[in-house]
């Protein structure tokens, strides 16, 4: 992704009906848009903005996992809970590389971070209390992820695209590694049954809200949905989400903490009870019970690594020096 | 703010026989961490035995406005290919 080019660069576009027009065309006819293409603007913004979340929501999302490593109760959890994490890091990189492409640069972004500017995803403002939360946060929160990973692999945005598909290569370990903790739980002890239930009871509404806004609320959906950023609205892929989750735990035996849940035969899927958009936008915002410690723990991992990033290109630095003053 | 760190393209080989393939990109210091990092970052389940590293500011690309202009006057030179010549069944295959 040849981006360095482009970093600074003014995105600005002419954007007359007829470059606009074009540039429709080009997308319903299901062409890929590449960095260098001419895009409108505004093309350009919405992707740097969900690029961007996406790729925070990854180096976020490392932090409450990474909470239970020293804590895996065995050597085989430890080391799928490391290699989970590590993946997280690594998809944050192939997403922060696709954003740079548009002209965005990984300091504006991790900036953008540590100051509470950019958002990234609500869920990563919840504890994990227990170690139940890691079976969960894969089962669920990896599964809500996939849902909405799969389509953007068929994202217009090249760069965008190409990495979702190494992202959801990898994603799939995730969930399923997930969904075995919880299963082990649920064969378990009464009390190891009793603290997956626990788990679900306090992740499954937060993993609902990670689909967004209802359609008729979501802001950005009809533009993204024009542009094929998005193939499926926020509601689409929260039913579909639904559908896939609860034969899963009713083969856990775990019960989903929604009364209001039931089968409706006419659709041919679940309705589900009220979400609670206060608390979603509460989080959004910030008041997430862990936001604090979320963006403190990613400004010490920057503040402690600077030096390290400082003495790295001046080792750099002083190699070169003495590779020319060897010639 | 400190300097940034430099891009890098990463190029992969699967295996042997195969071409290096880019993957994406990464920030490293200097080639030796670029490397490592391209290790971690885009070979964690056996996606290749072979890595390039390039500065990516060492790269001239094409122009897009261009493209026209450079790809296109290929689309009617049809004769190029083997298809345009008739050759009568009988001959057998050729």
């Amino acid at each position: 992704m040849y981006s360095q080019g482009l970093i600074g660069a003014d995105g600005r576009t002419e954007e007359t009906p007829e470059f606009l027009e074009r540039f429709q065309r080009r997308i319903d006819a299901e062409e890929k848009i590449e960095p260098k293409d001419e895009m409108p603007e505004g093309y350009r913004r919405t992707l740097v903005r969900q690029i961007g979340q996406h790729a925070h929501s990854e180096i976020v999302g490392m932090l409450p996992e990474g909470n239970w490593i020293t804590r895996a109760p065995s050597l085989r959890r430890k080391a799928a809970l490391l290699a989970k994490v590590q993946d997280e890091g690594g998809h944050g990189l192939y997403l922060y590389s696709a954003a740079e492409t548009l002209g965005v640069s990984r300091e504006e972004m991790t900036e953008e971070l540590l100051s509470g500017k950019a958002k990234y995803s609500s869920i990563f403002n919840y504890p994990t209390l227990s170690w139940a939360d890691m079976g969960t946060v894969g089962w669920l929160v990896d599964g809500a992820a996939i849902m909405n990973q799969i389509p953007l692999c068929r994202c217009s945005f090249g760069p965008y695209a190409r990495a979702m598909i190494r992202v959801c290569k990898e994603e799939s370990f995730h969930q399923r590694q997930g969904y075995e903790i919880v299963m082990t739980l649920a064969q378990g002890t009464p009390a190891q049954k009793a603290m997956a239930q626990d788990s679900l009871n306090r992740w499954w509404w937060p993993s609902l809200m990670m689909f967004g806004p209802h359609d008729a609320d979501s802001q950005h959906s009809d533009q993204s949905m024009a542009w094929k950023i998005k193939r499926f609205t926020n509601d689409e892929l929260r039913q579909k989400f639904i559908d896939a989750t609860v034969p899963q735990a009713e083969y856990l035996g775990l019960t989903i903490p929604d009364p209001d849940l039931k089968w409706n035969e006419a659709k041919g899927g679940y309705d589900h009870g009220p979400i609670d958009w206060d608390e979603f936008w509460r989080v959004v915002k910030g008041h997430g019970p862990m936001a604090k410690d979320r963006i403190k723990a990613r400004k010490k991992a920057w503040d402690d690594g600077a030096w390290v990033r400082e003495a790295a290109l001046a080792h750099a630095e002083k190699r070169r020096a003495r590779k020319i003053a060897a010639e | 703010m400190t300097a940034t760190t430099p891009l890098w393209e990463v190029f992969i080989r699967p295996r042997n026989g195969l071409a290096h393939k880019h993957v994406g990109s990464l920030h490293a210091a200097d080639e030796v961490m670029a490397l490592q990092s391209a290790r971690d970052v885009y070979t964690r389940r056996g996606e290749g035995n072979s890595i390039w590293v390039v500065p990516s500011a060492a790269i001239t690309a094409s122009d897009p406005d261009q493209t026209a202009e450079n790809f296109e006057p290929t689309a009617d030179k049809i004769y190029r290919h083997p298809t345009f010549y008739e050759i009568p069944d009988e001959v057998g295959h050729m």
